[in-house]
Order: structure tokens, then sequence, then C-alpha cells
């Protein structure tokens, strides 16, 4: 297993929608749609999904394997401008270890009948991802999400 | 998060083939003959020669002769660049938004309501 260790990364994702920008924003902003995309593996199960979406509020995710280790993103909205921008921050915890610290950005632009979608993620990935040191396991995750992205 | 992403190319590209797949498999449970490798493949040794060059191209894999047996095994930094590039950020996103452009594209989202406070 690896030491201490921090890498800091920024990307930035930018997606066309054939939606307006007021139901774009509303994938983010109501819980009940947000739990349609917002999963990470289908597989998992969902032991927590909570959503407090109004500046200050907080939005918790609790996620894993069956009886594998939990995956925890604990969220916190620091600017909301509806229909235009959304900024917040969060941290991923693997069992109690903390991995990543990130702040997102959504920016939405109506272009035509449709949205364009601005992501920028700045973050900070702590001690590597993988503190489990499975090796195996993770070769046979990684194929797993392969076939998947693949498909 | 990745500050070479060509090598990754060709990793993703080593893995886009279910039998190279099947031999990273394999092969992620620890060093093997190239012989071993092929035996479980329907496919000629040749075949299997291709593919294992594909895998070493990637970084994948390696291989060396110890007398007369060639052995095979995962180069685990390698597939911990690929790992990482699933475990980052930047792809979970990408799989969201794939999801979310889906959803907008039908007609499945939840109507306007009355936010719920939770």
């Amino acid at each position: 297993m690896s030491g201490r260790s921090t890498q800091h990364d920024t990307f930035t994702i930018e997606r066309r929608f054939p939606a307006a920008p007021e139901r774009v924003f509303r994938a983010f902003a109501d819980l009940d749609t947000k739990k349609k995309w917002f999963g990470c593996v289908p597989d998992w199960e969902v032991a927590e999904h909570t959503l407090d979406f109004r500046i200050g509020g907080r939005e918790v995710v609790r996620v894993g394997p069956r009886g594998g280790t939990e995956h925890r993103n604990d969220t916190v909205y620091h600017d909301i401008v509806p229909n235009e921008r959304i900024v917040w921050s969060y941290t991923m915890r693997l069992g109690d270890k903390p991995i990543s610290v990130s702040l997102s950005t959504v920016e939405l632009h109506g272009e035509g009948t449709g949205t364009r979608l601005l992501f920028t993620e700045q973050g900070v990935y702590l001690d590597g991802h993988d503190g489990t040191g499975e090796r195996q396991r993770g070769t046979e995750d990684l194929l797993t999400n392969l076939e998947r992205a693949l498909s | 998060m990745l500050n070479n992403t060509r090598p990754l190319d060709l990793v993703f590209q080593a893995l886009s083939d279910p039998t190279r797949r099947v031999m990273v498999e394999r092969l992620s449970r620890g060093p093997i003959s190239v012989s071993d490798l092929a035996r479980p493949l329907p496919m000629s040794l040749p075949a299997v020669m291709q593919h294992l060059q594909v895998l070493e191209a990637s970084g994948l894999v390696r291989s060396e002769k110890t007398g007369r047996v060639r052995v095979c095994r995962i180069d685990a930094k390698a597939l911990e660049s690929a790992e990482d590039w699933f475990a980052g950020r930047r792809a979970s996103w990408e799989q969201r938004f794939d999801r979310l452009g889906e959803l907008l594209a039908g007609d499945d989202d939840t109507p306007p309501r009355a936010r719920r406070k939770t």
C-alpha cells in the first residue's frame, strides 16, 4: 500500500443536451430525477441518498457493492442560480478513509432548444485511490467497467 | 489526473478485445508461460502471440524468456493507470452525463413539482 500522497487535478467536460436549461437544472435539483442518472455503478446498492438543494444545503450519497466497502459522497452546495449555475464541493470516502475533496461547477447555457452544459472539477486526490490493495479485485472491476463502457 | 493519455489509449485499445481481456484476467492471478496462457484459448498459438504483442505494446503485459519458456506477467503500473482512470472523477462524471443525456432525450424525468425537503 502506498503512503501519503496528494494529487491535484482540474478537468472540464462539455455536453450538449436536447432539453431546455430548466429541465437540465431540474435533473440536479430534484432528488427523484437525480437518482435516475447520478449513481455510479448499476449493481451497487444505494444505502442513502438525501438532498437538500439550497445554498448551504447538503447531499449525502452512500453506495457500495453488496457486502463491500461503502463509498460515501458528502456534498455542500455553495451557489445556486436556477437554470444557470450550481457550485458545490464534495468529499469522497472509501470506508472511513477520505480519498478526494473536490470543487465542482456546472454552468448551463441555452442553445436553441437545447442546453450546453459545462462541468468543471478541481480536486485533490489523497493517498492514491486504491486503499484496499486488492489488485485482482481491482482488475475485475476494471474489466467490468470496460465492458460497460464499450457496450 | 493523467499526465500522459497516449499510453492509456493503448491500454484501452488492448483491453477492447474479449480474448485479450481473458488473457489479462488470467495474468492478473500471476505469471504464466505463453503455452499455458494459450492452452484454454480456442485459437492457434500464433494468434495468441499476436494478441500478446498488442498487450505488450500497451505496457499491460511483459514477457521474458527463461530457458525455452517465455513467461508473461502483468505490469501493475499500466493496469493501475487504467484503474485510476476508472476510479477517477472524470470517468464517473462522463458516465453520469451519458445517463443524464439519455434521461433528457426521453421524457422519463420527473415533471416539475414542489421541491422536497429532506
